[in-house]
């Protein structure tokens, strides 16, 4: 898997590429609190276009990186797939990081 | 009614949870299901070896044996391991339960098991193992 950002105005996009599961998870929490730190805007879009799958691994890392950084970003979620959709409605991550 | 069936043993480290869930994916493709429907089976397949790498082995790895039958539109999937076992499982079953909060782990895996397939069944017992079995009715599919 792959986390790259891109600056979009105001906002930072950070898109997740590939497969997010227990194997890969360490790298994407390094490399997301790496972007996270130097991030420079206040609002971060997590872009799931690109990543075709996420198990419940992916909950863990995403709330690990809320808890983290709720206190200066606000955070948001886009272009997850409908598998993707169905883990983010049952764990009530769209609470956190709502759809945009 | 079409009856197929596969049976894979697998060592329960991380690197072979992508290649199980993918290998299962190419098995039930024979029914022509879905994309979603193929993601949903590809999810709780990731959770369940995921539990054996994770919890049963405690990441030091073990066999790991997964079994898939197609019978005419449904598929039974069957993930053993012979790890150390789940002392309570209804309360390893309740969301956001886990026995590791230190690694940011969600305890959501045995949840969304449920929610993606259309029935689970957990059995285990201490120092011996433990066997999730799940089925899901393919919708879409053609019967062959």
């Amino acid at each position: 898997m792959e986390v790259i950002s891109k600056r979009e105005a105001d906002k930072t996009v950070i898109y997740l590429l590939g497969e997010l599961d227990n194997h890969n998870s360490a790298y994407a929490r390094s490399k997301m609190d790496a972007l996270l730190e130097d991030v420079g805007t206040n609002i971060v879009i997590f872009d799931l276009k690109l990543l075709s799958f996420m198990d419940s691994t992916g909950i863990g890392v995403l709330i690990g990186r809320y808890k983290k950084m709720k206190d200066t970003l606000q955070m948001f979620v886009r272009n997850p797939n409908k598998t993707i959709d169905k883990i983010f409605q049952m764990a009530g991550l769209y609470q956190v990081f709502s759809k945009v | 009614m079409t009856e197929n069936k596969m049976t894979l043993t697998v060592d329960a480290i991380s690197i072979n949870v992508g290649f199980t869930r993918s290998v299962v994916a190419a098995f039930v493709s024979q029914l022509n299901p879905t994309v979603e429907e193929v993601g949903d089976i590809k999810t709780a397949v990731s959770e369940a070896i995921t539990n054996c790498v994770v919890h049963a082995y405690s990441n030091n790895g073990g066999q790991a044996q997964i079994k898939v039958a197609v019978k005419g539109k449904i598929v039974e999937i069957e993930i053993v391991d012979y790890g150390q076992g789940i002392d309570d499982v209804a309360k390893a079953m309740q969301p956001f339960f886990t026995s590791s909060y230190c690694e940011e782990r969600s305890g959501m895996g045995f949840t969304v098991m449920q929610a993606m397939m259309d029935t689970l069944d957990v059995t285990s017992s201490l120092g011996v193992g433990t066997t999730v079995k799940m089925t899901k009715k393919i919708t879409s599919s053609v019967e062959v």
